[in-house]
């Protein structure tokens, strides 16, 4: 892959190239985040893969399970190998990706999200589901990687100014795709369903399709700052703060540093405490509060986790600009073990009104904590590298995905085996939570600068 | 020296390319937090 990014591209595709994309004067720079919301809106649609479950379980049966049909268990792999290869492609690609350029990066993360969808669709027209495995998995997924670290650096040497606000505006995006995804969904196989047929395949086809054009478009409209631009009125701080380098780490530096293992870290542990209620999210509104909270209001809860989810993506990363984003953090996880701590009384007094909010706001810095950390590494590392360590770190979500849930299911499994009622079994897995949260603090608390020694020499920058 | 852009950056050509381009991705994203709002007011009723 280094060897072919290395040469541009000739003909027609040199288009895609870098050097194609730099800004001509006058361009303005708020054209970039809707660029990036193009392709992080279309890689979101991700959190919305559940919708497909079910109808997946009944293509054989069409109105019911029949033999031959899928079972849930086999589905679940879909999300997790999706999980898996966004962590793993956006790792090994993030190097690349600073190399060529957003645009070329864009393009290929449209190819593999919205081809994943057309291999996925041919494995739902054969019924064979390591095509689906392999497409909507393994494909899909490095789009999702390559997708979502692709506006990152671009976005960050924009807005200078701003850099959490940037961010968080393309997170935000990551955020709201599911809330598109969903209703556009079940919409679509609404629309294909007929009594032999649930619809599936001619949805992934059309949302392929979507998916192409959309994040393609986002590859249209980005461009990258010229070299030495900055924005009008714009001048950087002469004295650096303590935690905002005006130095550059190489990424393969980055990696010898405790800064970024005390990242991880606190990535990990934010998305695992914030993860592993999702996931439940609806059965516990249910067992907590039995006969008050419906099944169909289950699901307007879930709905309302997911806006808070990406508000919070744009709220914090953006408030991180003005308190900084060690101090950000200090937040999430001291609101966040408090939080958690009370959502069992508020379960005990039944007050559905304070559960809601508590699990809100819990939801926002949960996003928060995603938008919020390509700043920190910009903070911690300089501008140079961050698309490439922001891919590294992005690991930390992989193994989260599959930690958080384990430790909820696992928990509350263990309680309800040995007797605790349904309703009571959330408040173990909650204090564990907000211990998690507590070590995160402790990460977070020991945050200090790159040693100097760690800094790319002044020559190598130019 | 650092290279700036115009202080009057946003030109009339840019405001269109910014209304259609914030447009492309807003009403989508409008569509959906309206859809999940219904959805979610089942909460409280």
């Amino acid at each position: 892959m280094a060897s072919l990014a290395q040469a541009n591209s000739g003909g027609i595709l040199s288009w895609l190239d870098r050097e194609h994309t730099v800004a001509k004067p006058g361009f303005s720079r708020w054209l970039v985040p809707p660029a990036a919301l193009c392709v992080h809106l279309c890689i979101g649609q991700v959190y919305a893969y559940s919708v497909f479950n079910l109808p997946m379980t009944k293509l054989i049966g069409i109105t019911e399970s029949a033999p031959g049909d899928w079972k849930l268990t086999e589905l679940g792999w879909i999300f997790s190998i999706a999980i898996v290869f966004l962590g793993l492609s956006a790792a090994f690609t993030g190097t690349w990706l600073d190399r060529v350029g957003p645009r070329k990066a864009m393009f290929t993360a449209a190819l593999c999200f919205g081809g994943g969808f057309l291999v996925a669709a041919v494995g739902v027209y054969l019924h064979q589901l390591w095509l689906i495995y392999l497409g909507y998995g393994v494909l899909g997924g490095c789009g999702l990687g390559i997708g979502y670290i692709s506006p990152v650096k671009t976005l960050i040497t924009w807005f200078p100014d701003r850099p959490g606000m940037a961010t968080g505006m393309a997170i935000m995006g990551f955020g709201g795709g599911a809330l598109i995804a969903s209703p556009l969904s079940v919409w679509l196989m609404q629309l294909f369903r007929t009594p032999t047929h649930v619809g599936v395949a001619e949805t992934f086809i059309v949302l392929g399709l979507i998916y192409m054009f959309f994040m393609m478009m986002g590859g249209v409209i980005v461009r990258v700052p010229a070299p030495g631009w900055a924005p009008a009125g714009y001048v950087a701080p002469a004295k650096p703060k303590k935690l905002i380098t005006d130095k550059e780490v190489h990424v393969d530096q980055a990696l010898k540093t405790v800064q970024f293992y005390l990242l991880w870290a606190v990535l990990c542990l934010n998305v695992t405490a914030g993860i592993g209620v999702l996931g439940q999210a609806s059965a516990m509104s249910q067992e907590m509060f039995p006969g008050r909270i419906t099944a169909i209001a289950a699901s307007g809860f879930v709905g309302l986790l997911s806006i808070f989810n990406m508000v919070g993506r744009f709220f914090w990363a953006s408030t991180s600009d003005y308190i900084g984003r060690r101090n950000t953090y200090m937040v999430f996880f001291l609101l966040g073990m408090a939080l958690y701590a009370a959502v069992p009384w508020t379960g005990r007094t039944g007050s559905i009104v304070l559960f809601v909010a508590f699990y809100c706001i819990i939801m926002s810095m949960y996003g928060g904590g995603f938008a919020t950390i390509p700043a920190y590494l910009k903070d911690i590392f300089g501008t140079r590298y961050v698309g490439a360590i922001h891919g590294r770190l992005l690991t930390a979500w992989s193994a989260a995905g599959v930690f958080g849930p384990v430790l909820v299911n696992y928990i509350r499994e263990y309680q309800i085996d040995h007797g605790v009622a349904k309703a009571d079994a959330y408040s173990v897995t909650m204090y564990i939570m907000a211990g998690l949260l507590f070590v995160g603090f402790l990460c977070n608390y020991f945050m200090h600068p790159v040693h100097e020694k760690h800094h790319l020499p002044e020559e190598a920058k130019a | 020296m650092a290279k700036t852009s115009d202080p009057k950056d946003v030109s009339d050509a840019n405001a269109v390319k910014l209304a259609l381009a914030w447009s492309f991705v807003g009403i989508p994203l409008a569509w959906g937090v309206y859809k999940t709002l219904v959805n979610a007011v089942l909460l409280f009723q």
